[in-house]
């Protein structure tokens, strides 16, 4: 008999969808209402299908009992990746990177790490998206595309929705700010083509007519017609509520957290006027998680060293790709992540020279590349857990499916014992 | 196992005790009239109190963590490896475990956050679940929630007080938080809530219905704890006028048990004056009130000299300071519900208006009765929670506050009373108002005092107050009490002068007052409002099995 569940949650992107329809029938399920992406998330793909050390099929007792014995024998363990998995994952990682002296890091610090750095020069002006979705007449998409990257964005928090205050597409004016055509700027009512690498200039130009000294502007900036930027801001200043939403052509094109910095601080300008709030467009279903649980845990985001015994900071150090380059872990244990296909050659050399562990549903670059590899269970479908959208709004992820896997947070808190273990000296 | 905590000199306001020589007995984590024998310390010559009880302090949830994000600086400047147990780090926004181990090291067992924005309840339990050591609670935000202001604009009360009662249960939470009613949905589009009768744009509700009805719906349905209400204005010149009329809407309830009504951090709230030139204390007017109307509480709210992080769910007052500071700014609204702001700031003495601030609050700690204002820094607003001692100090000795008084502003003497106040609050008063006050406010029974049946959290100071005058020793009375000698949670010793002994987890206390009945009457006007939520309503809210150490209160 068919079984459908409502209101499912979505695993694949920082919208974390919860209106996801789950039907199962003798162990096998489809999915309704997700976009594309959804879609395929849910299908079914291949499995890293038991645990290997060293190329050979062995238990998950012995790939645990190895994978404790590396990390016990390191001296500075890294432990990476994290945006993909669950929260009480997450801790068990942190709680083992700090009793080993290692580092933490999650795939943010290649990604929407300027953002953070940016939030400490300035702060942050944000909005849950039901706020967005209920309020915002003015959407600015500024280096972001979700009509590829986040499908249901649209539909769902900003560009379509019908809200309380503010419903539908027409009663919004949508701009998009882009390098190049994408289809969110094909629907847009405005697109303001910008050459590559030119935000900071631009959103600089923002500020300076926002303050009126426009006139001290030459008539082009970067290519961009002054009495086009003056048209923005003067739509941004009538806005009843403006929401400017931005993605990595903001944060990995030259200036990075200068370039965030620079637009949080003209939204913060803007708030004189109107009300106008800021949100980066986070990418894995709880890249949000990988960064607020350390928070909480022991005080930062991302780019964490525990060599002293304690937390520190330092992303031109301690973020994955400075530590790699360096050569400065002897270990690594990577979880719900492929650093081996994004990470610079330099960086994934060294990963070939030390052991690495691996856990993760599925075979990709980096299990080719693996000492110990821990196949686990999805999260989402045959695990559940907390995960935080992109706006921060915690969600419970269910499992609907009785997998033959152990979850992330078991395979961690295994390792975790297994380390007490060897090394005597739990926390 | 059994704990005999022998000859201590114990101070037990609750219980009417005051500086007698006896023995505290505790026996499965329950303090006992008698145990035959068991784990011994020896307490002669020693202070022996209840575990201290932390009723306003910003320690879980979204909030905390961007103000960690926000302040690298703050998070760098105290670190501490404990062997054995997790590391600290952070002074106004330490990490999780660094609030636990600090509450326990002084000798504090209970906490209460007080703003849980029920669409994020679920960070707030995940980030009370990781401090150590504490029991816990949370406060749920409904001041500017549109299914309570719509709820008041009908005037149901049945229909408000059914949906309270399902906001506290989807939420684990133990009350309800009033921040700024009507302000913060005013701030969604740029604006703000200047009197009790300013009219709510769009939900055609006042403060005064807003707070008038929750006080009427929270009586009604028996919760434990009163109304706790953090007022419009705040921060504002001349606003300790809106507190008081504030104050006047208890004036028609009445509870045998307890207040009607918390007012919190009223330091924030007690300004006079129409400017920041003009600025000076209404502490005093406020302290005439409060001290004639027994259906009222308050807590300081006391600023400390020093960094502090300022985090509240009133929005538009962050947006003002932000202004007038220039400072870094964090806002979040968070939709159909509330919002919040976090702001570093720095309170200096040579600064008149933070000096009349600091001012202010131990006006209002001197000039209310002691069995109506609980000690509060609101943590960390006005400053961290381990300026406790400092603070107890202050109200004890007049001496040290004309010390403190030497450093700030001159100010001071011309927009306050302080310097002219010579009141010393005895060690009994202090012990009150950090004890069994708090515990009485927020109805905890088995909280805050030393009788049969209470939990078995005591701390144990080393300091003989039989033979020390806290006015002309308050160097030696602060440091007795910034580090217990020892902190006994349920029985267990976890902290020994300053070193973690034994990490353990406290209960989250919540209330469950929702009946199934309650559902029929208001599921179809919450449905419906749901549609502009941005998630499903079968996704909302906090499982119990969630909860690291769930413990209901069911009320009748």
């Amino acid at each position: 008999m068919m079984k459908s569940l409502f209101n499912m949650k979505c695993n694949f992107c920082g919208n974390v969808c919860d209106d996801i329809l789950v039907q199962i029938e003798e162990g096998n399920f489809t999915t309704k209402n997700t976009c594309k992406l959804g879609y395929h998330k849910f299908l079914e793909h291949p499995r890293i299908e038991h645990p290997v050390v060293n190329g050979k099929k062995v238990s998950y007792d012995e790939a645990i009992e190895t994978a404790g014995r590396i990390l016990s024998e390191s001296k500075k363990p890294l432990l990476y990746g994290w945006a993909s998995t669950v929260n009480e994952a997450i801790k068990i990682g942190v709680s083992l990177a700090e009793m080993l002296g290692g580092v933490y890091d999650n795939t943010s610090s290649v990604c929407h790490a300027p953002t953070t750095l940016a939030i400490q020069e300035a702060g942050i002006p944000s909005a849950s998206l039901g706020q967005i979705k209920n309020r915002a007449d003015l959407l600015i998409f500024w280096g972001c595309n979700p009509m590829s990257a986040h499908p249901r964005h649209p539909t769902r928090y900003s560009v379509f929705p019908k809200g309380f205050f503010v419903s539908g597409r027409r009663k919004r004016h949508v701009v998009v700010v882009d390098v190049r055509k994408t289809k969110t700027a094909v629907m847009a009512d405005e697109f303001i083509q910008i050459p590559p690498n030119s935000d900071y200039l631009i959103i600089s130009a923002l500020r300076a007519i926002l303050r009126g000294e426009g006139d001290k502007l030459p008539d082009e900036i970067c290519g961009i017609g002054k009495d086009v930027l003056n048209g923005l801001v003067e739509r941004m200043k009538s806005a009843g509520f403006g929401a400017l939403l931005y993605g990595l052509g903001m944060t990995q094109s030259a200036g990075r957290h200068k370039n965030v910095e620079n637009a949080i601080r003209l939204v913060q300008e803007l708030n004189s006027y109107t009300r106008f709030v800021l949100q980066p467009m986070r990418g894995h279903f709880n890249v949000v998680g990988a960064d607020q649980v350390p928070t909480w845990e022991v005080g930062y985001p991302f780019a964490i060293d525990f060599s002293r015994g304690y937390a520190r900071f330092s992303p031109s150090e301690y973020a994955v790709t400075s530590i790699l380059n360096r050569g400065d872990c002897d270990s690594a244990l990577i979880i719900a992540s492929d650093p081996v296909a994004h990470l610079p050659m330099k960086a994934v050399r060294h990963l070939s020279k030390i052991p690495v562990i691996q856990i993760d549903p599925h075979p990709n670059l980096t299990t080719k590349l693996a000492d110990v590899v821990i196949p686990s269970a999805i999260v989402g479908i045959e695990a559940e857990g907390t995960v935080y959208r992109m706006d921060g709004i915690p969600m419970h992820l269910e499992k609907f499916i009785d997998g033959e896997y152990l979850t992330d947070e078991e395979i961690l808190e295994r390792i975790y014992r297994k380390v007490v273990e060897l090394r005597g000296d739990a926390l | 196992m059994n704990l005999i905590i022998k000859n201590g000199i114990v101070y037990d306001p609750a219980n009417g005790i005051s500086g007698e020589k006896m023995d505290i007995f505790i026996e499965d984590g329950r303090i006992v009239e008698e145990v035959k024998d068991g784990r011994v310390i020896d307490a002669s010559g020693k202070l022996v109190v209840p575990g201290g009880v932390d009723m306003h302090s910003h320690i879980a949830g979204g909030k905390m963590n961007t103000a960690r994000v926000m302040r690298p600086d703050d998070i760098n400047s105290r670190k501490k490896v404990n062997p054995g147990f997790r590391a600290e780090s952070g002074y106004t926004v330490p990490n999780s475990y660094g609030i636990g181990y600090r509450y326990a090291r002084m000798g504090y067992t209970t906490v209460f956050e007080p703003a849980n924005p029920p669409l994020s309840a679920l960070h707030t339990h995940e980030e009370l679940d990781a401090i150590p050591m504490v029991d816990k609670g949370a406060l749920v935000l409904t001041g500017n929630n549109w299914n309570v202001m719509n709820f008041v604009r009908e005037r149901d009360i049945e229909k408000l007080k059914a949906y309270l009662s399902w906001l506290i249960f989807k939420t684990k939470s133990y009350g309800i938080k009033i921040v700024n009613p009507g302000g913060i949905e005013a701030w969604a589009y740029g604006k703000n809530m200047r009197g009790l009768d300013d009219t709510v744009p769009h939900f055609e509700v006042t403060p005064r219905e807003i707070i008038t009805n929750l006080i009427r719906a929270n009586e009604s349905l028996n919760l434990p704890h009163s109304v706790h209400l953090h007022c419009n204005n705040l921060g504002v010149p001349g606003n300790y006028e809106t507190t008081i009329e504030s104050m006047k809407l208890a004036e028609g309830f009445n509870n045998p048990e307890r207040q009607v009504l918390h007012v919190t951090h009223v330091q924030f709230n007690a300004y006079a004056g129409d400017s920041w030139k003009t600025f000076s204390s209404g502490a005093g007017e406020i302290a005439k009130y409060v001290n004639s109307h027994d259906n009222i509480t308050i807590d300081m709210g006391q600023p400390v000299f020093g960094s502090a992080t300022t985090m509240t769910a009133d929005a538009p007052a962050q947006f003002a300071l932000h202004k007038l500071t220039k400072a870094k700014w964090g806002n979040m609204d968070v939709e159909l519900e509330t919002g919040a702001g976090i702001i570093p700031f720095y309170y200096s003495p040579k600064n008149p208006v933070t000096a009349v601030q600091w001012a202010i609050g131990l006006e209002l700690g001197l000039l209310v009765d002691s069995d109506r204002v609980v000690l509060s820094t609101d943590n960390p607003n006005g400053g961290p929670f381990t300026a406790y001692p400092d603070i107890m100090a202050m109200l004890m000795s007049s001496k040290k506050r004309e010390e403190e008084l030497e450093k700030a502003h001159a100010f001071v003497g011309k927009a306050t009373s302080l310097p002219s106040i010579d009141t010393e609050k005895t060690l009994e008063e202090v012990i009150q108002m950090t004890r069994s006050l708090p515990a009485k406010i927020l109805n905890l029974p088995r909280k805050g005092h030393l009788g049969s049946g209470a939990d078995g959290d005591v701390a144990i100071y080393d300091i003989n107050p039989l033979e020390t005058d806290p006015s002309r020793e308050h160097e030696r009375v602060k440091k007795a009490f910034s580090t217990a000698e020892y902190t006994i949670k349920n029985g267990e010793i976890i902290s020994e002068k300053g070193e973690i002994k034994k990490e353990v987890y406290g209960k989250t206390i919540w209330v469950n007052s929702f009946r199934e009945d309650d559902w029929n009457l208001i599921g179809d006007d919450v449905s419906r409002i749901f549609s502009f939520y941005s998630l499903e309503l079968s996704n909302y809210g906090v499982e119990e099995s969630w909860i690291r150490n769930s413990s209901p209160v069911e009320v009748a």
